[in-house]
């Protein structure tokens, strides 16, 4: 049995077109190091991305299920936001 | 399937339900996604603990028979393919790992219990991969069999199981696609090789059934398991299926299914087919296959003699954050 086990690391990848980090899973390492050698095999085999970052999931912070409500049902009733809310007619062309 | 027999807790009416239980039922009803940290009932978890840690099992075992042919490959494009198979397995082991540690288990705790017997994996990996036609054989039916189970788990109720699984079923075609060509190389051969084939078929074709679990009328534990949409379809359903689709691609290699009373049933639209021999399959599962001891010996084995070197990168890793610290503290 081995006497500690390996600290969990969170990954993410950028993938090919410039966009985000995206967080793609989890894995265990020992170090950082290991983590990005590792997410290399586990994650990116088939060409899935370009960089590869590491955050220890001890690191993470998460909102809270509970707070779900209260967090994200504001914006509902805010449709303003998006610009299809807007009728802007024909005659002025694309906007 | 690779997730067989999990004994799932006990089925409870609407009226039986606390609160919490109903509206987690209806949140599943709806299709909504269960995250690790919202309220789900005790029974979900440890269901879920015991079929993703199964899972996540049969992917480690299951690189054992085929790691045997690896050093043996026919020719160095076979075994470089063979090899990025292999590593797919352990992959998707951890991604299942992975996805069950969110669920408060740690995967240690998890190869442990593994290692003791008190967790299982698939019954398929204790049968022995005799010949080359074998690594056909277990890519076009074994690895088609998971995929059967495993495209309907994309869409299960437990967000990180379906994400793993959604993950896992990108890559899984390349394994039976793989193995279908292995066996139509052989089944176009000379007749020593064609026969090496229909004998690696006659062998994995009934194990390849049992994959699926015990028929649904003794399938004790379905009904909870699929409310809650951690099993999508009865084990009867997979089954049929599986023979649908598998024995018109056995026919293209003009190999024979080692089963006499295979028709096809017009009215029904489906093929009739043999039930395997199920005191086989309940014997394998108890430990008593051919390979049982052979593969979990070669796991602990594997365990134990790694021991060293995981402690190793431990320490190092200790060190080199302790030296970190003292130098900036000197720095300061």
């Amino acid at each position: 049995m081995t006497k500690k086990e390996w600290p969990l690391w969170e990954i993410f990848i950028r993938g090919q077109h410039g966009l985000n980090h995206r967080h793609v899973g989890s894995l265990h390492a020992p170090d950082a190091e290991m983590a990005i050698k590792n997410a290399r095999d586990v994650y990116t085999r088939r060409k899935e991305g370009v960089s590869i970052w590491v955050v220890p999931s001890a690191a993470i912070t998460a909102s809270s299920p509970s707070e779900k409500g209260p967090l994200f049902d504001p914006a509902e009733s805010k449709v303003y936001r998006h610009p299809t809310f807007f009728d802007i007619p024909d005659e002025v062309g694309h906007m | 399937m690779y997730a067989q027999m999990v004994k799932s807790e006990g089925m409870k009416s609407p009226e039986e339900m606390t609160p919490e239980e109903r509206a987690f039922q209806e949140r599943v009803d709806r299709g909504e996604k269960i995250e690790p940290k919202e309220w789900m009932p005790e029974g979900y978890r440890k269901t879920l603990i015991r079929q993703m840690g199964q899972h996540a099992h049969s992917e480690i075992v299951g690189q054992l028979p085929e790691g045997n042919w690896i050093t043996r490959a026919p020719t160095l494009e076979r075994k470089a393919i063979l090899l990025a198979k292999v590593q797919d397995e352990a992959g998707h082991g951890l991604y299942l790992y992975s996805a069950a540690e969110t669920l408060g288990v740690s995967r240690d705790e998890l190869m442990e219990k593994l290692h003791s017997g008190a967790m299982k994996y698939s019954s398929i990996f204790n049968y022995p991969t005799l010949t080359w036609a074998d690594m056909g054989a277990v890519g076009w039916l074994v690895d088609g069999a998971a995929i059967m189970n495993q495209v309907p788990l994309q869409r299960t109720s437990y967000g990180p199981y379906s994400r793993a699984m959604i993950r896992i079923c990108k890559e899984e075609s390349f394994h039976q696609r793989q193995g279908y060509a292995i066996m139509m190389k052989m089944a176009q051969g000379t007749p020593e090789q064609k026969e090496m084939a229909q004998d690696a078929l006659n062998r994995f074709w009934y194990p390849s059934l049992m994959m699926f679990g015990p028929s649904d009328k003794d399938s004790v534990h379905s009904a909870q398991s699929m409310a809650w949409k951690i099993k999508m379809n009865t084990n009867d359903e997979l089954r049929q299926k599986f023979v649908d689709e598998t024995v018109p691609q056995a026919t293209y290699l003009g190999l024979t299914v080692p089963d006499e009373t295979l028709t096809w049933n017009e009215e029904r639209g489906h093929y009739d087919f043999a039930e395997p021999d199920w005191d086989e399959f309940f014997e394998v599962i108890k430990g008593n296959g051919p390979c049982n001891e052979e593969r979990l010996g070669a796991r602990r084995e594997a365990w134990d003699k790694g021991a060293w070197f995981r402690d190793g990168l431990t320490a190092y890793a200790e060190k080199a954050a302790a030296r970190r610290a003292a130098s900036n503290v000197a720095a300061e």
